[in-house]
C-alpha cells in the first residue's frame, strides 16, 4: 500500500501545454477515479505516475519516495491498458507471468502465483489459450491478473473498460470494487464514464483542459459542485443551468422575462449581477398552477425511462429538464407547471464558472 | 476488383499461362538437356522430351566442377549472410522505430539510400574495404596526424591490417548490410501497438528483452520471409564472390563454378552435363522457396492478428 502524492505537475508536449499544474494527494488504500472528457489530460497525469511519460514540472511521490526520475519498473504500479494490451504470441499464462520471469522468479514460485490470481479472476480454464482466442471480458481480466500477479503498490487503469459492452462493463465495475475490497492496494482509476467514476470512487478527481476542477467524495462532488463545468458534467442527465440575475425582490429573471421565486440563497442574490443557476433535473417536480413557486413552461417532448421519465420543456424561451414520476401522458405542445424544489440551488459565477458559495 | 465475362477470363488465364511459360521453360529445357546424351543434345533441333541420361550427366558434373566442396562453402556463405542480414535489419530497426535518438531519421535516411546503391556500384570501396577492413580506422589516424605523432614518440608505426580476401568472412560481411530489411522490419515493427511497449515496459522488462520475448516472436512470418528472399540471392551471389576469392579451389562457391561447367571453346560441347550441373546449383534455392513459400507469401502480404 502506497501514498501517492502529486506536487505542482505540469506536463508540455513541444511547447503545448497539457497540464497546468495540478495537486493531489492519494491516501494509502483509496481507489481514486480520475473523471474528464477526453483531451483533459486524465491519461496523461495516470502515464506520469506509472512513468510512461516524463513530467515537465513539479513532482510526483509514491510512498513518500519522488519517482520522477525512475524507470516504470522501479516504481512499483502496475497498469491495466485500454486496449487490454496483451502479448499477442503468449497464452495466458505466459502473459500473466511475463513479468514475474522478467523479474527472474523461479518457475515453480511462478507458476504458483499465477495459478492463484487466475484463480481470483476466474480464468484457470483459460490458461493455455491466446488472447485472440478470448472475449473482450476474458481479455480484460487476463489484463488485470498480469497487474495483480506482481502484487504491486499501485494499480493504475486507463479507461479499462471501455472497449466493453454496457453489461459486461457493469459486471467488471463490481470485481474491481470487489478487487480492491480484498487486496486494499491503492488505486488510480481513469475513465470518462461518469457512472463508471461514481460508483467505484472513494475519492473523485475531476479534471478539465489540464486543470483540477475539483477533488472530493462522489456524493459530494454531486451535491457542491465547485464550478458550473463539474455542474455541468457530473450527473445524467446533466444539470439545468439558467444564465439571468436576481431583481430587486430575489426574483430569478432568465430567458425571455421568466421567473423562477427562489426563497434560499441569501446573502448572495445580488441583485443586477449576472449569474448561472444550477438546478438538478430531480430537484424540479410538476406541480399545479397554484402551487407556490410554479411557474409555466411548455412540453417540449419526454423521454421515457420506465420507472420515471425526462420532460423536456420551454419556460420563457429557457430549456429545462425536469423528472417526473407521474405516469399521465403529456403530448408535445401541453402547458405544464413546474417548480424548484428547495435546497437544492446552485449559483455559478459567469466569469470564471466557480461556484457562488452561500 | 472481382469482374467475371467470358472474354475476360479468357484473357487473365491467357496472360497467366504465357508468364508461367515464360518462367518455366527456361528451366523445362536445362532438366530435357540436362538428361539427354551427348549425342542427344547436339541434335539441331534439340528434342523437347527428356532422356534418361540424367543421372551419368549428374555424376559427371559434380566431380567436373567439384560441386561438393563448393555446395559446402554455397551453404556456408548463404546461410551466413542470411543471418546476418536478419540479425543486423531487425536490430537497426529496433533501434530506428522504438528509440528517439537525435539522429534518428539521418540513420533511417543513410540506410533507406542505400537502396538505390547495388552492390556493383560500390564494389570498389567495398574492395578495398575487404582487401584490409581496419583500413577506414588508419585513415582516420593518418589524418589526425596521431600515426606519425605516435612514430616519432615511440619509432613504432601503425599499420592496421585486416585481409578479408580469400576468407568466409570477406565473403559474408560485406553482403550483410540489407536496406530491404531493415525497411522490411521498419514497416513491420510501426504496426506494433505503443500500448504493447509500455505493457512491457510496465511488466519490467528491458529493450532488449522487449526485442527477444515480443518483437522476434511476433515477427517470425516477416523473418522467415525475408529469409528466403535474402538466402535465394545471396546462394546466386556471382561478381563479389568472384572477385573476393582468388583461391577458388578453396573458396569458390556453386555458382562461380558454373563457369567451370560450360565446355571450353575447342572442348567436346557436352552442354548436358553443363545443365546437369546448373541443376543441382539451382536445387538448393528451389527447396527453400518450395518449403518457405507459406511463410513468405504471409510474411510480405498479410499481418498475424
Amino acid at each position: 500500500m502506497a501514498q501517492i502524492t502529486i506536487k505542482g505537475v505540469k506536463k508540455n508536449y513541444a511547447k503545448t501545454a497539457v497540464i497546468h499544474g495540478v495537486d493531489v494527494n492519494i491516501e494509502a488504500g483509496e481507489f481514486v477515479v480520475i473523471l474528464g472528457p477526453s483531451g483533459c489530460g486524465k491519461s496523461t497525469l495516470l502515464r506520469m505516475i506509472a512513468g510512461l511519460e516524463d513530467i515537465t514540472e513539479g513532482e510526483i511521490s509514491i510512498s513518500g519516495k519522488v519517482v520522477n526520475k525512475l524507470e516504470p519498473r522501479e516504481r512499483g504500479c502496475a497498469m491495466v491498458f485500454q486496449n487490454y494490451a496483451l502479448y499477442p504470441h503468449m497464452t495466458v499464462r505466459k502473459n500473466i507471468g511475463y513479468a514475474l520471469k522478467v523479474a527472474k522468479v523461479p518457475k515453480p514460485e511462478r507458476d504458483e502465483r499465477v495459478m492463484k490470481v487466475a484463480e481470483s479472476v476466474s480464468l484457470v480454464p483459460f490458461l493455455d489459450r491466446r488472447p485472440g482466442e478470448l472475449s473482450g471480458g476474458q481479455r480484460q481480466r487476463v489484463a488485470m491478473a498480469r497487474a495483480m500477479v506482481r502484487e504491486p503498490k499501485v494499480f493504475l487503469f486507463d479507461e479499462p473498460f471501455s472497449n466493453l459492452d454496457a453489461k459486461l462493463r457493469v459486471a467488471m465495475r463490481s470485481e474491481v470494487r470487489r478487487l480492491h475490497r480484498d487486496l486494499g492496494v491503492t488505486s488510480v482509476f481513469v475513465t470518462h464514464d461518469q457512472t463508471e467514476a461514481m460508483t467505484l470512487a472513494d475519492k473523485l478527481i475531476i479534471m478539465n483542459a489540464g486543470r483540477v476542477e475539483q477533488i472530493g467524495k462522489p456524493t459530494e462532488v454531486y451535491n457542491n459542485p465547485a464550478s458550473r463545468f463539474v455542474a455541468d458534467f457530473i450527473g445524467s442527465p446533466a444539470m439545468n443551468l439558467f444564465e439571468g440575475e436576481f431583481d430587486a425582490e430575489g426574483q430569478f429573471m432568465h430567458g425571455t422575462g421568466g421567473r423562477f421565486r427562489v426563497e434560499q440563497l441569501n446573502g448572495v442574490r445580488a441583485p443586477g449581477s449576472k449569474v448561472v443557476l444550477g438546478v438538478r433535473p430531480e430537484s424540479i417536480r410538476r406541480t399545479g398552477a397554484d402551487t407556490h413557486g410554479a411557474f409555466p413552461a411548455i412540453v417540449d417532448y419526454v423521454e421515457e425511462l420506465g420507472a420515471s421519465r425526462l420532460i423536456h420543456a420551454d419556460a420563457n424561451g429557457s430549456r429545462i429538464i425536469a423528472l417526473d414520476t407521474d405516469s399521465a401522458e403529456l403530448l408535445s405542445g401541453t402547458p405544464v407547471h413546474l417548480a424548484l424544489a428547495d435546497n437544492s440551488l446552485h449559483l455559478f459565477s459567469i466569469e470564471d464558472g466557480r461556484r457562488i458559495t452561500h | 476488383m472481382i469482374e467475371r465475362s467470358p472474354v475476360f477470363d479468357f484473357v487473365t488465364y491467357l496472360a497467366m499461362a504465357l508468364g508461367a511459360l515464360l518462367v518455366v521453360i527456361p528451366f523445362w529445357i536445362t532438366l530435357v538437356a540436362g538428361s539427354q546424351s551427348l549425342q542427344e543434345v547436339s541434335q539441331v533441333p534439340i528434342s523437347l522430351l527428356p532422356s534418361s541420361h540424367l543421372f551419368e550427366n549428374l555424376a559427371a558434373a559434380w566431380t567436373r566442377g567439384d560441386l561438393g566442396p563448393k555446395l559446402i562453402n554455397s551453404f556456408i556463405v548463404a546461410i551466413g549472410v542470411t543471418v546476418g542480414k536478419i540479425t543486423l535489419a531487425s536490430l537497426s530497426a529496433f533501434a530506428i522505430v522504438f528509440f528517439s535518438f537525435k539522429a534518428r531519421m539521418l540513420c533511417f535516411w543513410l540506410i533507406f539510400i542505400t537502396l538505390m546503391l547495388p552492390l556493383e556500384v560500390r564494389i570498389v570501396p567495398t574492395y578495398s574495404i575487404a582487401a584490409n577492413a581496419l583500413l577506414p580506422f588508419q585513415v582516420i589516424l593518418d589524418t589526425l596526424g596521431i600515426t606519425g605523432l605516435v612514430q616519432a614518440v615511440s619509432g613504432v608505426q601503425i599499420a592496421l591490417n585486416w585481409n578479408l580476401l580469400n576468407s568466409y568472412p570477406g565473403l559474408i560481411l560485406p553482403l550483410v548490410a540489407t536496406a530491404t530489411g531493415t525497411f522490411l522490419y521498419r514497416q513491420f515493427f510501426m504496426t506494433i501497438p505503443d500500448e504493447l511497449v509500455e505493457a512491457s515496459k510496465m511488466d519490467g522488462a528491458s529493450p532488449l528483452e522487449f526485442f527477444w520475448d515480443v518483437l522476434l516472436p511476433l515477427s517470425r512470418t516477416n523473418m522467415l520471409a525475408l529469409a528466403t528472399i535474402m538466402f535465394v540471392s545471396s546462394w546466386n551471389q556471382y561478381l563479389w564472390t568472384l572477385l573476393v576469392t582468388t583461391d577458388r579451389a578453396n573458396f569458390g562457391t556453386v555458382v562461380m563454378q558454373l563457369k567451370a561447367l560450360i565446355p571450353a571453346q575447342n572442348g567436346t560441347p557436352d552442354w548436358n552435363v553443363t545443365m546437369a550441373g546448373a541443376l543441382i546449383i539451382m536445387l538448393p534455392p528451389l527447396l527453400v522457396v518450395a518449403f518457405m513459400q507459406r511463410w513468405f507469401v504471409r510474411g510480405l502480404i498479410s499481418r498475424d492478428k
